[in-house]
């Protein structure tokens, strides 16, 4: 008899500690909001072009989180889908986009600035702050922080703003893949001109 | 603390590595020879790793030899000098040393032939006059970079971080690529000047111990540096000839069992590494004061009639070097700068030699025949067998290729030195390490991106909560205003009273002067109080209007419950109809039915005056807007769009007007201008400022339509702007009347016509800023403020 009540009382002082302990870390370690917006947000390309029907890329983060197909950012292209579909158990989809709307060029907006009226109609679409100007002054883009997103191209009433792409430096410039089996590399490497 | 004479180093064997054919007796049977001078020198600003340089001189300035021509940006960068005197002849993009072929911006010299030589500020007695640590901003004046293949800025590697102190300074003598014999050709010949460049090094690094290594296949440059390097304590150390012993971190393991950190560097085991030809550039940029200018090439391969080594100057294009050395341009099946393992094939043969370019190879169809196609791997792990960075090449291979760049990176991928060891040994000719450079290609860009993004991000979210904010404060702002329009009233003042307050205070002041006229009259003696007591009865009376006039608004409508009206209404039309009823039952059965009918009247009465209630109440509380807001609100939301939408157009049509009068403008200055010069377009030109003229007069008219609809909408919404203005201006001007009073007052010193005044003036001004507010506000409202 007493064997059991030793083992019952036993059991019950466990069970009653590690409540107490589990009850103490579930206050102490609380997660603050949806983590899972922070991952997705960090997987979204940052264009904040709208592309996907949301004003940005973290309200679109929270709409993935909610439930919304996963393949609506253009910008992002396949490989952001794939990530996502990867973070989030989903199935790999085909990109949602509007044809020719998938670039895989890196494009960055440039205003001709002769043609600049300064109505600061760019300045508000800019979704990143990357266009500098006053009313009635002319306005430049600040390329380094321009994502392409194409947003203040529809606005300009003189359409002087232009999407360019961005071609290689030496400091982007990078090394081709390899065509794959039964190519010859050499092919890759220009001939010389002497 | 250094070996002993006479017993070898202990030397570390590295893993894998390859012995290709070593091509060596090519280049290195006879002395360094200088190269010719060319006719144009081209100089990149980029000779260097990091930020390029910027030039100091311009196009058509004389330059001496040795003259900075570019000065350094930033703290990894170097300066670039004249190699000869001459003059700029351009500054511009050139084909430079760049696996890509792009092109970047060069100085152009062409030279007069005369090796004049700029002011130098040699140092002879560096070892006394001055510490240690002045002689590096001197090496980085001197423009020297690591001279072996990468060309990171020597003077960066001089300023080791206090926390890791040096222990080893190493002399990378090994020149373990095929065909290369430019630092054997140098040992061979200056090894003295090498060894006096180490003392520098040894110098300002101050470092345990010193060793130079040398691969074995180099007999007589060893036995020159050991000449050389007697009594002074470095060692020289003899490693066997293994492919790529001569790699940073191969020697390092090699000479000292140290593994650098993957991603670190040497300094972080206590170990600077540098190369034999920077160590000469060294001992003259010192004792001379020369920067560096020049370096030693080897020109070598089988489609040229004299290899050897040169002393060229920086800038010399190929093509002149390849001429020096007999090049038969018919036999070069490739040229490539470096060597055949890890160097890049030129694009074009005007791109000059730079600090880094140890080796030119004109190589014969035969001696580097073009690469077998690309075959599948049959994993046969001949690459993992030979990867001196004890690096699994297959994987990295398969990841690269699947461009699975977080995998690629888990098996170290950046750790890769692109050795070719592998690509050298794989028996299916896959192109190897041209897969591992583009899969770290395509990592810095997954890493640049990320940090433009995160960027993007912040500053997509740092505008939003800017416009949150302006948001906020307009909204504030916006009740501000209405606040201010509704005044005292609504802090709850009894109207009634102050208003029976007023009347009493009037008719108490009314039979006062009643009362002072009838004393007047009998000539009673009592007319000076009397007069006192009106006085102050009419500056009370006055007080309770100004109070009336401060408490504002009219009484609110009294809210009608018309919920309750029309119950009370349908009630009453029941109770009549069941009484007309009854009453026709009564008619029907022939009772009495005088005092039934009178009773049916009554009703009928009640239940019309009820109806009629119901009748009145409805608009006043369709008026009272809270109590109907879907009747109320509808229209005026209607109206708001419409006013937004028209707003928007008016903007639209402005900027268009905008811009039409501007390019009239301009198009009548040009006109001008040509009319002037007497061009021949002008009738052209004249045209297009017509149809300039135009387009502003166009919507010039279009936007006089709108304003014009504006105006006449606002006058149609009751919101008119003449009564506006009318009731703004009589408030304006009743207020200015009334300081006039008070001004008066003050003339006369009477304090409480002064107070009652003065009050009174307040009321009225308030008013009248209430006035402009709402003839403002109902101008913005139109668009109308700037049109």
């Amino acid at each position: 008899m007493t064997t059991i009540l030793v083992a019952v009382f036993a059991l019950l002082a466990l069970a009653a500690v590690f409540g107490a302990l589990l009850g103490f870390a579930s206050e102490k370690f609380r997660v603050e909001g949806d983590p899972i917006v922070e991952q997705i947000d960090a997987l979204l390309p940052q264009t904040q072009c709208g592309q996907c029907g949301h004003p940005g890329c973290r309200p679109y983060a929270e709409a993935i989180a909610a439930g919304e197909e996963h393949n609506r950012c253009p910008p992002g292209g396949e490989s952001t889908v794939v990530a996502l579909s990867e973070l989030l158990g989903r199935e790999v989809l085909p990109l949602d986009a509007e044809e020719g709307s998938a670039l895989d060029v890196k494009r960055v907006a440039v205003i001709r600035e002769d043609e600049c009226i300064g109505c600061t109609k760019c300045i508000q679409a800019c979704p990143v702050d990357a266009i500098v100007g006053a009313a009635k002054l002319m306005h430049t883009v600040i390329a380094d922080e321009c994502t392409g997103c194409d947003l203040c191209v529809e606005p300009c009433p003189v359409d002087c703003i232009d999407m360019v792409e961005i071609k290689p430096t030496l400091g982007t410039w990078s090394w081709q893949r390899p065509p794959g089996v039964g190519s010859k590399p050499d092919k890759l490497i220009p001939v010389v001109t002497l | 603390m250094n070996a002993p004479i006479g017993r070898p180093r202990l030397l570390f064997d590295f893993h894998g590595g390859i012995h290709p054919p070593q091509h060596k007796s090519l280049s290195n049977q006879r002395p360094i020879r200088p190269a010719p001078l060319p006719g144009q020198l081209i100089l990149p600003l980029n000779m260097h790793l990091g930020a390029p340089a910027k030039p100091v001189v311009q196009v058509g300035d004389d330059v001496l030899k040795g003259q900075k021509i570019a000065e350094a940006q930033g703290a990894v960068s170097l300066p670039v000098h004249a190699p000869t005197s001459g003059k700029v002849v351009a500054i511009g993009p050139r084909p430079i040393q760049h696996p890509s072929g792009l092109d970047a911006p060069c100085i152009v010299i062409e030279p007069d032939g005369r090796e004049q030589w700029c002011e130098l500020h040699p140092l002879p007695d560096w070892r006394t006059c001055c510490p240690p640590s002045a002689l590096i901003p001197r090496l980085r004046e001197a423009g020297i970079a690591g001279m072996g293949g990468a060309g990171f800025p020597t003077a960066v590697k001089l300023s080791p971080r206090a926390e890791h102190p040096i222990e080893q300074l190493i002399i990378n003598a090994v020149e373990c690529e095929p065909y290369i014999t430019a630092d054997d050709m140098l040992m061979r010949e200056r090894a003295d000047q090498i060894i006096a460049g180490v003392e520098i090094l040894r110098h300002t690094l101050n470092p345990k111990e010193v060793i130079v290594g040398i691969e074995d296949n180099k007999p007589e440059a060893i036995e020159a540096m050991r000449r050389a390097a007697t009594g002074t304590g470095i060692e020289i150390a003899v490693v066997p000839t293994k492919y790529p012993s001569g790699g940073e971190k191969q020697l390092i393991y090699m000479l000292t069992g140290k593994e650098v950190p993957s991603g670190g560097i040497p300094a972080q085991v206590g170990v600077v590494c540098h190369n034999t030809g920077t160590a000469l550039a060294i001992h003259r940029a010192i004792v001379f004061g020369e920067p560096l200018i020049s370096r030693v090439t080897t020109l070598t391969g089988k489609a040229l009639r004299e290899p050897g080594n040169m002393e060229v100057l920086l800038g010399t294009p190929v093509s002149a070097l390849l001429d020096a050395a007999g090049a038969d341009r018919n036999r070069i099946g490739r040229l490539v700068m470096g060597g055949p393992m890890m160097g890049f094939t030129l694009h074009s043969s005007a791109i000059p030699v730079v600090k880094t370019s140890n080796c030119i190879l004109a190589a014969s169809v035969e001696e580097l025949p073009p690469p077998a196609p690309e075959q599948p791997c049959i994993r046969c792990g001949s690459c993992a067998d030979v990867c001196p960075a004890d690096l699994l090449p297959q994987q990295l291979f398969w990841y690269s290729k699947n461009q699975d760049l977080a995998r690629a990176q888990q098996y170290n991928l950046m750790d890769c030195i692109e050795c070719g060891a592998c690509a050298y040994v794989c028996p299916s000719h896959i192109p190897l390490v041209q897969y591992y450079r583009f899969a770290k290609g395509e990592v810095r860009k997954e890493v640049a991106e990320q940090q433009k993004a995160d960027r993007a991000r912040q500053r997509f979210e740092a505008r939003q909560d800017r416009l949150a904010k302006e948001q906020a404060e307009k909204e504030a702002r916006r009740k501000a205003r209405l606040e201010g329009s509704k005044p005292a009233a609504a802090s709850g003042v009894d109207m009634a009273a102050l208003k029976a307050a007023s009347l009493e205070a009037s008719s108490a002041y009314k039979a006062a002067v009643k009362a002072l006229k009838a004393a007047e009259a009998e000539g009673s003696d009592q007319v000076a109080t009397l007069a006192g007591d009106v006085e102050q009865l009419k500056a009370k009376a006055d007080a309770a209007k100004a109070a009336v006039r401060d408490a504002g608004n009219p009484p609110a409508a009294p809210v009608v419950d018309v919920a309750a009206l029309k119950a009370a209404s349908l009630e009453a039309s029941a109770a009549y109809k069941a009484a007309v009823k009854a009453l026709k039952e009564a008619e029907a059965a022939g009772e009495d039915v005088t005092t039934l009918r009178t009773e049916a009247d009554a009703l009928k009465a009640k239940a019309d005056a009820a109806k009629a209630a119901v009748r009145d109440a409805g608009p006043a509380a369709a008026k009272a807007a809270p109590a109907q807001p879907a009747t109320a609100e509808q229209p005026a939301a209607e109206k708001a769009d419409d006013g937004a939408e028209r707003t928007q157009k008016m903007k639209a049509l402005k900027t268009a007007f905008n811009m039409s009068h501007k390019q009239f403008k301009e198009a009548s200055a040009a006109l001008e201008h040509a009319e002037r010069e007497g061009a021949d377009n002008l009738d052209e030109l004249r045209k297009q400022v017509e149809r300039f003229q135009l387009k502003a007069d166009k919507a010039k008219a279009a936007l006089g339509l709108l304003v014009d609809q504006a105006k006449a909408d606002m006058r149609a919404s009751g919101s008119d702007l003449k009564s506006l203005k009318i009731e703004a201006a009589q408030t304006e001007a009743a207020a200015r009347q009334k300081a006039r009073e008070l001004e008066a007052a003050r003339i006369k010193g009477d304090d409480e016509r002064i107070n009652v005044l003065s009050r009174e003036l307040d009321a009225l001004q308030r008013e009248a800023q209430v006035a402009a507010g709402a003839l403002k506000a109902a101008t913005d409202e139109q668009g109308l403020a700037d049109a």
